[in-house]
């Protein structure tokens, strides 16, 4: 069983190196060529790198200091060989090396691009893992209860409140809970005060409950309604009403046998949303301040940062692929039928 | 980030609705506020007190705080807390703002060789954060590296257009390590500096007053990287900068105030915030978590309204002109423009009015302009060649359109002409101005179609090649400027002198290329005499406004919020009309 389970991850290790490529070649293709559809040169993306109003002279050497001059293929292969090699870069009076894996330097502010992301990581994790234990939880347990309770108030409310959470945007719901808990009660810190789980816990814990709640709000409703549709499913299913009948008390129907069958395709759902949730990130960085990955994202697309934009792209990727992975590993935990291999 | 910023201020106008906005009166609750446009002309709120911490944030980040590879005017005017350059804009608010005053240096330049040479003495006693002294081939290193260099490119290059070059051409100090470095920066001792221009500049001053004089010691200098490693010369250095993150200073222990006259360095330690939400920005100055926004460009337009209609909080809020110019040039060689009397009838039956309604409004769009130059620029004359009047419900009187109709019959073209009007397609509210402008044209016969083009290729590719204007017939074309310095020459040389034309990213559209107006742009930066410098910017505007190449439609304005606890608040026009950093505090 151990050597099943171990060739397999190294089969889907293989496989995910190989997305990766595709991937950096895919934000590549994308980066250089859908703006020369449009008539974009490369003068002009190098005129994005230099000061208002600049000069030929100006765009000639940018052009050259960052390898626009040179064909796609040629820049392609030079960032290749900064991720096997590493690379050195000149800052002028001094020249200093990345090494391997180098995922170059940023067209808009000369850093090398795999600190940044480093740096970024930690608060883009927590904002993850904090709203997705929220998320969880909450939706899970307000499914059950609805589907339990079904046509209750407690159901209709909790659809209510469910329906609101996936269609009101972050930016609204993120700007009203900051107007409302931090600048008129003052309970909680306001925008802009993330600081690292390493300098204050304390301080990261109260600057995180907010965006927390607030992402978690837009996808507790879908679990919410997940779980409340998979139970009442599940409940009507013969099995349940076999274990009723041997006698089985109500609390262990509904924890092993129903809960169980019903949570299989939540999890599924649970690995692509944690894998896409760099989307979500993005806006509730942008509307608390919080300086993550998704922050770093936008600015490389609007700055036209290609190594950035390539940096986050790869992450995000990996992150879907690492999801997905546990939550295949997972399923053989929960469903006894799932064999890996 | 532009695609989320109208949903934000949706989202921000409706949290102000929902009544919830009202309360957040904040800790400076108490201070009444000092009217509205108060610190427009006068410094308010002015205080000696020390201590506290001034807290900046701000929706976007720095090009490079490198005070050498900046060129944002926020930029220009924060990284005077840790630098000194020769000169710098005077500490003050209004018109006065304007001027140009000793820093680094003792006086303003001496200039000799009939203002081709200028002759700066530093200061004695001036000391880096790490207590070593600021030297003049510090300024000179500082100029060399920010125009001169292939890796420094964000800044200005003035120096590098002005100053004679080497033979062979000046490489930059990266290259170049030759120990005399550009020959036309002397510095024969320690305290002096000495620049030899390669023609007369009678504003040399101006430029010295650009943060690239604020010295850099060579040994010191990381080239891209020197922005993590700012070497301070002012009365605060620089503790931390994390890009995209946030910057904090704390007081330079080096610094002694007997060498500066200007700076008070009130707070004990600054704090600025980067790339945080816009709209969050306004919600913390309101509740009192913030003191600035350090953009300087204005509030978002979901919380206009808030501020306006409390008028506790509209005293606490100014709305200064933003040096700015939106106006639309019509090309000099595309028929029927290139008849004068064609050019006068679209001056006369252009509704500025509704152009300044779909920029925003008189608070946050701006004044109907009738003059090139805005009124806080040196030079400004008030004329208006080409009076309108407005019928009262909106739209131009009769009697305008009757003008403009007299202008299209001794054009030839009585019953008006086709045309095209350009606007940047990616600014919503240019086109929305175009709309404006294309109904008001239609009433006399003036038909146009707007064509819409990227910001960023509108001049490089577009408006600004010439032989793309012409090959497509693009009459009109609505364009935005401000100028490097304050002054008619910095504002008009680039869009108004016919040696400015370039074959592709030039900004004179029209292509205006009058003798006379040129000739005058010699005489005035040949001048040593600010005044008759002065007159001469009104005579270009003027004779520009007789040739009508340039619809001027707004002066550009902005409405800010200043929060009652911070002290020594003034607009500064120097940098386009946003609150002066130099001397700010904060009440306790």
């Amino acid at each position: 069983m151990p050597r099943i389970v171990f060739a397999y991850l190294i089969r889907r290790l293989i496989g995910a190196v190989i997305m990766l490529l595709i991937v950096s070649v895919v934000v590549f293709g994308i980066f250089f060529g859908i703006p020369k559809l449009v008539g974009q040169t490369n003068d002009q993306l190098a005129a994005s790198f230099v000061g208002k109003a600049p000069t030929a002279e100006a765009i000639a050497q940018t052009k050259h200091r960052l390898n626009l001059d040179k064909p796609i293929w040629v820049q392609y292969g030079k960032w290749i060989q900064g991720v096997v090699a590493g690379q050195d870069f000149n800052n002028g009076p001094s020249k200093e090396h990345c090494s391997a894996p180098c995922f170059g330097y940023s067209f808009k502010n000369n850093q090398a691009v795999l600190p940044q992301l480093e740096d970024r990581a930690p608060a883009t994790l927590s904002l993850a893992a904090g709203a997705a234990i929220i998320w969880l939880l909450s939706g899970v347990a307000t499914g059950i209860l609805s589907a339990l309770k079904r046509g209750s108030i407690w159901d209709r409310a909790a659809m209510v409140i469910a329906l609101a959470g996936v269609s009101l945007p972050i930016y609204f719901t993120g700007l009203l809970s900051m107007q409302i808990f931090s600048y008129n009660l003052d309970v909680l810190p306001g925008g802009g005060s993330y600081v690292p789980f390493s300098q204050n816990p304390g301080t990261w814990f109260q600057s995180l409950i907010l965006p927390w709640i607030t992402l978690a709000f837009l996808y507790a409703a879908t679990y919410a309604r997940l779980t409340r549709a998979g139970m009442l499913e599940t409940l009507g299913e013969d099995y349940i009403r076999t274990a009723r009948a041997k006698g089985l008390a109500e609390r262990a129907v509904i924890a092993k046998h129903a809960l169980r069958s019903t949570l299989t395709p939540i999890l599924t759902v649970f690995g692509m949303d944690l894998g896409l949730l760099l989307g979500g990130a993005v806006l509730t960085e942008h509307t608390f301040g919080i300086p993550g990955l998704g922050q770093l994202s936008i600015d490389g697309i609007v700055g036209n940062d290609l190594p950035v934009v390539l940096g986050v792209t790869l992450v995000a990727a990996l992150f879907i692929v690492v999801a997905n992975l546990i939550v295949d590993l997972l399923y053989a935990v929960i469903d006894p039928r799932v064999r890996l291999g | 980030m532009k695609k989320i910023r109208p949903i934000a201020a949706l989202a921000a106008g409706l949290v102000a609705t929902t009544g919830l906005a009202a309360c957040g009166g904040g800790s400076g609750g108490s201070n009444k506020g000092a009217g509205y446009n108060a610190a427009t002309d006068k410094v308010i709120n002015q205080s000696d007190k020390k201590g506290g911490t001034l807290r900046f944030a701000i929706s976007d980040d720095f090009d490079s705080p490198d005070p050498g590879n900046t060129y944002y005017a926020w930029s220009q005017n924060f990284v005077r807390l840790y630098g000194r350059g020769l000169l710098t804009f005077k500490p003050a608010a209004g018109s006065e703002s304007n001027q140009v005053v000793p820093d680094l240096a003792q006086g303003p330049g001496t200039p000799s060789d009939g203002g081709k040479t200028w002759t700066y003495k530093l200061r004695s006693g001036v000391k880096y954060d790490d207590g070593t002294p600021v030297t003049s081939k510090d300024v000179k290193y500082a100029v060399e590296r920010s125009n001169f260099t292939d890796e420094l490119q964000l800044g200005p290059k003035y120096f590098k257009a002005y100053l004679q070059d080497n033979t062979p051409a000046y490489k930059g100090p990266y290259k170049d390590k030759s120990p005399q470095g550009l020959k036309s920066i002397e510095t024969p001792d320690d305290s002096t500096v000495i620049f030899h221009l390669s023609k007369p500049f009678s504003e040399f001053d101006y430029l010295v007053g650009m943060a690239q004089t604020i010295p850099v010691p060579q040994a010191k200098d990381k080239g891209l990287k020197y922005e993590q490693a700012i070497v301070s010369s002012g009365p605060y250095k620089i503790d931390s900068y994390q890009r995209g993150k946030s910057m904090t200073l704390s007081r330079n222990p080096n610094w002694d105030p007997s060498t500066d006259p200007i700076r008070k360095a009130l707070p004990d330690r600054i704090e600025l915030q980067l790339k945080q939400s816009g709209d969050d920005i306004d919600n913390r100055l309101l509740a009192g978590s913030l003191d600035v926004d350090a953009a300087g460009v204005g509030v978002q337009s979901g919380t206009q309204g808030k501020l306006l209609s409390d008028q506790t909080k509209k005293a606490n809020t100014d709305n200064p002109l933003q040096g700015y110019l939106r106006f639309a040039s019509m090309n000099l060689h595309v028929a029927p423009l290139d008849n004068v009397h064609c050019r006068r009838a679209v001056q006369y039956a252009t509704d500025k009015v509704a152009m300044q309604s779909a920029y925003g409004g008189p608070l946050a769009g701006g004044d109907v302009a009738t003059t090139i130059l805005p009124p806080s620029i040196v030079g400004y004359t008030k004329f208006d060649k080409y009076p309108q009047k407005y019928k009262q419900g909106g739209g131009l009187d009769d009697s305008t359109l009757a003008q403009a109709k007299s202008e299209l019959q001794q054009c030839g073209k009585p019953t008006g002409f086709k045309t095209k009007i350009s606007a940047r397609s990616d600014r919503p509210k240019e086109v929305a101005m175009a709309q404006a402008m294309q109904q008001g044209l239609k009433q006399v016969g003036i038909q146009t179609e707007i064509v819409q083009y990227p910001a960023g290729d509108y001049f490089n590719k577009y408006v600004g090649a010439p032989k793309f204007v012409h090959d497509n017939g693009v009459g009109i074309m609505l364009m935005a400027w401000s100028a490097d310095w304050p002054t008619g020459y910095g504002f008009l040389s680039q869009i108004l002198d016919g040696r400015a034309i370039k074959p592709s990213g030039g900004n004179n559209l029209p292509e205006e290329n009058n003798q006379k107006i040129n000739d005058l742009f010699d005489q005035a930066i040949g001048n040593t005499d600010k005044e008759a410098r002065a007159k001469i910017y009104g005579q270009i505007d003027q004779m520009a406004m007789d040739d009508a190449v340039d619809i001027p439609i707004i002066y550009a304005k902005a409405l800010l919020y200043r929060p009652p606890n911070v002290t020594n608040v003034g607009i500064t026009q120097g940098y386009g009309g946003m609150y002066d950093y130099l001397n700010m505090g904060v009440k306790k």
